[in-house]
């Protein structure tokens, strides 16, 4: 994460790769609708990669049949929250799985700070570490 | 659909490989073979099918970028194949390459207009999300507006649907169906909702003949047959009813059937012993003989 490069944040899948443009995207919910899989939209301005429960904007989209309507969520979301973090994830309901299988990031803002490594001394001379995002010393909603 | 790369434009496209090759044919044949009656109907939607196919070889051609207006509009009283025919036009449009799925919303009003203030628009935007990229049929469509309420959300909700079939042409077809004389009374008080509508079809009564063929089409699919002299009494059984208030041409024989059907299985019951594989095909008579519509 220090590391890296324009501080992008790399969560979820794609994230290495440049900001899908809305065909890919498209594909990708294609994907995940053929595997009928429930696709929501959710934000946040707080992408600490502890904070896993971002919040979801609108329904979860169980019985879609299209991506189109998705993609009309999306880009309603990011012309609600232009500069905060989107992402799209695809739930599997299937018994066994019940869990995300996709997750990806479609909008992320402009300039992203990042974070910085705390060290914390613990008892004895143990070395604890936490991760700590400069953008949440702003309160929520003015961070970005 | 639209946004594939430029290709080479052809000097000819053969209308014939055409129809051949999306399969609309097979559809076509099947809506033949599986509606009785209701001619006007398939010439209808055969020349509208003509009209896609070729607007997708001018297309293929380089010739129209707009896509033809394909929202419609079905008229007719209940029963006559209204939601059927739409279901059979979802296959056409979406194996002529005009919407992505072949799935149809069906929705009421119930479905589309919320009970609050503030609770029409999600509600609608909901079931248009779910049509996308398929067919939205709208039955009893007139009930979305109440003139005699001037508060009512019905006007929300349609207001929000010719918005929608504005920004996602290519995303939703819309399917009105309904009453004639209602559904004109609709078209006359939304005049943006009439603009909208290119294709207007009137589906008329069946005949008894064709109730008929209809009920023995059914019963077949149930793998039910007419005892003889039970053709005979269906028949009339149609023509009474047909008399009758509420008569709702094909779905009062599917429910005249199923009383057969229930009067059938309660008389094999009753007489009890073991019973052949044609006693439980076979409707007699007396199973339709013992309906409402003969003892008044």
């Amino acid at each position: 994460m220090m590391t890296n490069h324009g501080n992008r944040i790399t969560q979820g899948q794609f994230s290495f790769l440049p900001d899908l443009t809305d065909a890919q995207i498209t594909a990708q919910i294609n994907y995940a609708l053929k595997n009928k899989w429930a696709v929501s939209v959710e934000y946040t301005d707080d992408p600490h990669p502890r904070n896993t429960y971002w919040e979801m904007y609108g329904n979860p989209m169980f019985d879609l049949r299209d991506p189109a309507g998705i993609l009309v969520e999306i880009n309603n979301c990011r012309k609600t929250f232009p500069s905060h973090y989107i992402r799209v994830t695809a739930f599997d309901s299937t018994k066994g799985w019940e869990t995300p299988r996709m997750s990806y990031i479609v909008n992320r803002p402009k300039v992203e700070p990042g974070f910085r490594l705390d060290r914390i001394e613990a008892e004895g001379r143990t070395q604890r570490y936490s991760i700590h995002s400069y953008a949440t010393e702003k309160p929520e909603g003015e961070r970005y | 659909m639209n946004d594939q790369p430029a290709k080479v434009v052809p000097s000819a496209v053969d209308l014939k490989a055409l129809y051949r090759d999306t399969e609309i044919g097979e559809t076509l044949d099947r809506l033949d073979r599986e509606l009785v009656g209701l001619k006007p109907v398939k010439t209808r939607i055969r020349e509208i099918a003509a009209l896609l196919l070729v607007e997708r070889a001018r297309r293929m051609m380089g010739v129209s970028a707009d896509s033809p207006p394909l929202h419609m509009s079905f008229t007719g009283n209940p029963g006559t194949g209204k939601t059927t025919v739409a279901r059979r036009m979802a296959e056409i449009l979406h194996k002529l390459g005009y919407i992505r799925s072949d799935h149809v919303v069906s929705v009421t009003r119930d479905d589309l207009v919320g009970q609050y203030i503030g609770h029409t628009a999600p509600k609608t935007k909901e079931v248009l999300k779910k049509a996308m990229g398929g067919v939205l049929f709208i039955d009893e469509a007139y009930y979305l507006y109440r003139p005699e309420n001037e508060r009512d959300y019905g006007q929300e909700a349609i207001e929000l649907l010719l918005q929608f079939m504005e920004d996602h042409r290519d995303d939703l077809v819309v399917i009105l169906a309904g009453y004639k004389d209602r559904m004109d009374i609709f078209f006359k008080s939304n005049p943006g909702m009439a603009s909208r509508i290119a294709h207007h079809i009137d589906f008329p009564d069946f005949t008894a003949d064709e109730l008929f063929a209809i009920s023995e089409l059914m019963a077949k699919e149930l793998h039910y047959r007419f005892a003889p002299g039970a053709g005979q009494t269906m028949r009339e059984y149609i023509e009474r009813r047909m008399q009758q208030p509420r008569f709702s041409n094909a779905r009062s024989i599917r429910n005249a059937l199923d009383r057969a059907r229930l009067r059938q299985a309660n008389r094999l019951f009753e007489s009890g012993g073991s019973v052949t594989l044609e006693d439980l095909e076979t409707i007699t008579t007396a199973d339709i003989l013992a309906s409402r519509v003969f003892t008044q």
